[in-house]
């Protein structure tokens, strides 16, 4: 399927990367012939097929629900672009 | 002693015919004179590795330290390193100091393994050729204007040139064992589940798998030790024992049943390629193998299913870089969607975005079933085939890679051509089966590899065929030229 402007627009919103428009068609164009790549598959018959998530069908794992792990929040927070008062600091949200 | 194997490091720092400082130092003196051509490291850490070399010698005159206690490596810039920048290739991460190890990287500590660096790697493990590397491109020391492979291009080049006895690495879509094809190296990619993940920055979570670059497939065998242990904090780590890799090296291979796939012989393979891989089965052959001709009639989906799937997972994997808790923050956000819009368009390169929106498209509303479920059928098929192939033999051999290195800038203006490079490595990703890339022969004196792909944790017979192989011919002990 090839995708248009419009759509690489709705794709940059919701992925948070931003196209300028000059580039816009660039990537619709280089989307859309990854796009004809995987195509191939629709061509191929599933049915009663089950998706794959795990080479060995391996199940999440369960372990008791006690505490792991100590807070490390400052030496997480000493990476932060911007910290203040133990929290991460953002533009304001809420006027 | 930069010519040393890893098993002659081992032996040497034993009988004290060295010590790890003057190893070492000597890896460290290399990198700083010859780096600057191959640009194989991202981050040296020369103060860090000689402290931990020192250490190690202590640990060497008390005795009874693990085996290879003392032995300097190189780490892909993929693996956590507490303290020391990990950037995984990126922008976005180039100000990122690990405020923790990754599992293998304890495991090596652990063992007394010394840190020379981090190796240079596409974006997040993104690339074939190492082209998208935020740091520049990392040269091959077989040929200087062609690529080295990617994304492990870094790991595969430092070994390759001697500036490091073998490193790390992560296979993805065939990122250890094309690099390993492109620079004449042994590279090992153990089953899925094997290693832990923790600590090494996610691409694709249900393909990744780290392994090691090295020269010699009794290197990888000794390597692999220390590097696979079950791990509760990756939830896919399968809880098995580790087995010695080294114990089954000498075994003979009389009776091994060696798999030829006709679809790895197909379009697109370079002649003289499929020549020295037709000339390495008759090796095998004359080792006591016996050849059968099997079929992975999905192998032409492998490439399409991987494209769906890996920019899927990346797409959410690296949704994380936000700009809000470490990594790339763009100047005086106006607004935070402005603060998540800018940090990710200004922290990650071409290739990763276009990764992310494909992914994005293929997990979007009205497309999930189309693609990303209709991949993971598919996903399923292509594991089959190998299922069936290995009810009849014992191992698959083919090609690593359609053909030998290619210059700079020949692939990158079409992705797809550049992702049909993977096309022999991925389908063992997608399947989550070992797979291992040994040198077979020149092609323009540059390197061919030979991929062996085992059954599930059957990495012991692909090591053990691999070190037979290389007892009977000397095409790993072939050097780049100007490499002395």
């Amino acid at each position: 399927m090839a995708v248009d402007r419009s759509d690489i627009a709705k794709l940059s919103k919701l992925a948070r990367i931003q196209i300028s428009d000059e580039a816009a068609d660039e990537a619709a164009k280089s989307i859309s012939d990854v796009l004809a790549l995987v195509d191939q598959l629709q061509a191929v018959n599933t049915d009663g097929v089950l998706p794959m998530a795990h080479p060995l069908d391996a199940v999440q794992r369960l372990r008791a629900d006690v505490v792991t792990e100590a807070n490390q929040r400052e030496m997480f927070q000493s990476i932060a672009p911007a910290v203040q008062d133990g929290l991460y600091l953002v533009p304001q949200v809420i006027e | 002693m930069h010519q040393f194997t890893i098993a002659e490091l081992v032996k040497g720092l034993r009988n004290k015919d060295f010590s790890s400082t003057e190893v070492t130092q000597h890896y460290l003196e290399r990198i700083a004179r010859l780096d600057k051509t191959y640009n194989s490291y991202i981050t040296v850490t020369p103060e860090l590795a000689l402290a931990q070399a020192k250490a190690a010698d202590r640990r060497l005159a008390d005795g009874n330290q693990p085996a290879l206690c003392g032995v300097p490596i190189a780490h892909k810039d993929i693996f956590c390193t507490t303290g020391v920048r990990t950037s995984c290739g990126s922008k976005m991460l180039d100000n990122f100091i690990a405020p923790y190890n990754a599992t293998i990287v304890d495991n090596y500590l652990d063992s007394g393994v010394v840190m020379l660096g981090k190796t240079n790697m596409d974006e997040f493990a993104m690339g074939s050729s190492n082209e998208t590397s935020y740091y520049g491109p990392v040269k091959n020391p077989w040929a200087i204007d062609c690529v080295p492979g990617g994304s492990s291009g870094g790991s595969a080049a430092a070994v390759a040139a001697h500036l490091a006895p073998a490193a790390t690495a992560s296979d993805t879509g065939g990122s250890i064992r094309q690099p390993a094809a492109l620079c004449g190296l042994t590279g090992i990619k153990p089953t899925y589940g094997r290693v832990s993940r923790w600590g090494m920055i996610a691409f694709a979570s249900s393909l990744d798998q780290a392994g090691i670059l090295s020269r010699t497939a009794e290197d990888a065998a000794i390597l692999l030790n220390d590097m696979a242990s079950y791990d509760a904090k990756d939830s896919t780590c399968v809880e098995r024992d580790v087995p010695d890799y080294t114990a089954d090296l000498n075994k003979p291979l009389n009776g091994l049943r060696i798999g030829v796939p006709k679809e790895y012989f197909g379009e697109g393979l370079n002649p003289q390629t499929a020549a020295h891989v037709e000339s390495a089965i008759k090796v095998y052959e004359s080792l006591g193998a016996t050849i059968h001709s099997v079929s992975l009639p999905h192998t032409h989906l492998a490439v399409p299913a991987y494209y769906v799937i890996a920019p899927a997972e990346c797409s959410a994997n690296l949704s994380r870089f936000d700009g809000v808790r470490y990594g790339h923050r763009c100047e005086n956000p106006k607004d935070l969607n402005d603060l998540y819009m800018r940090s990710r368009s200004e922290g990650f390169g071409a290739e990763v975005k276009r990764r992310i929106l494909v992914g994005t498209y293929a997990l979007s509303a009205g497309y999930y079933d189309a693609y990303y479920s209709k991949a993971q059928k598919i996903r399923r098929l292509i594991k089959q085939d190998f299922v069936d192939a290995f009810q009849n033999v014992d191992v698959i051999i083919g090609p690593t890679s359609p053909s030998p290195a290619f210059q700079f800038g020949s692939k990158t203006k079409d992705p797809v051509a550049m992702y049909l490079e993977d096309i022999y490595t991925i389908a063992t990703n997608l399947a989550g089966l070992p797979g291992l890339s040994i040198p077979c022969g020149l092609v323009d004196n540059k390197p061919v590899g030979l991929q062996l792909i085992g059954n599930f944790f059957a990495e012991s017979q692909l090591l053990n065929a691999a070190h037979q192989f290389q007892q009977a011919t000397n095409f790993h002990q072939q050097t780049a030229p100007n490499i002395d």
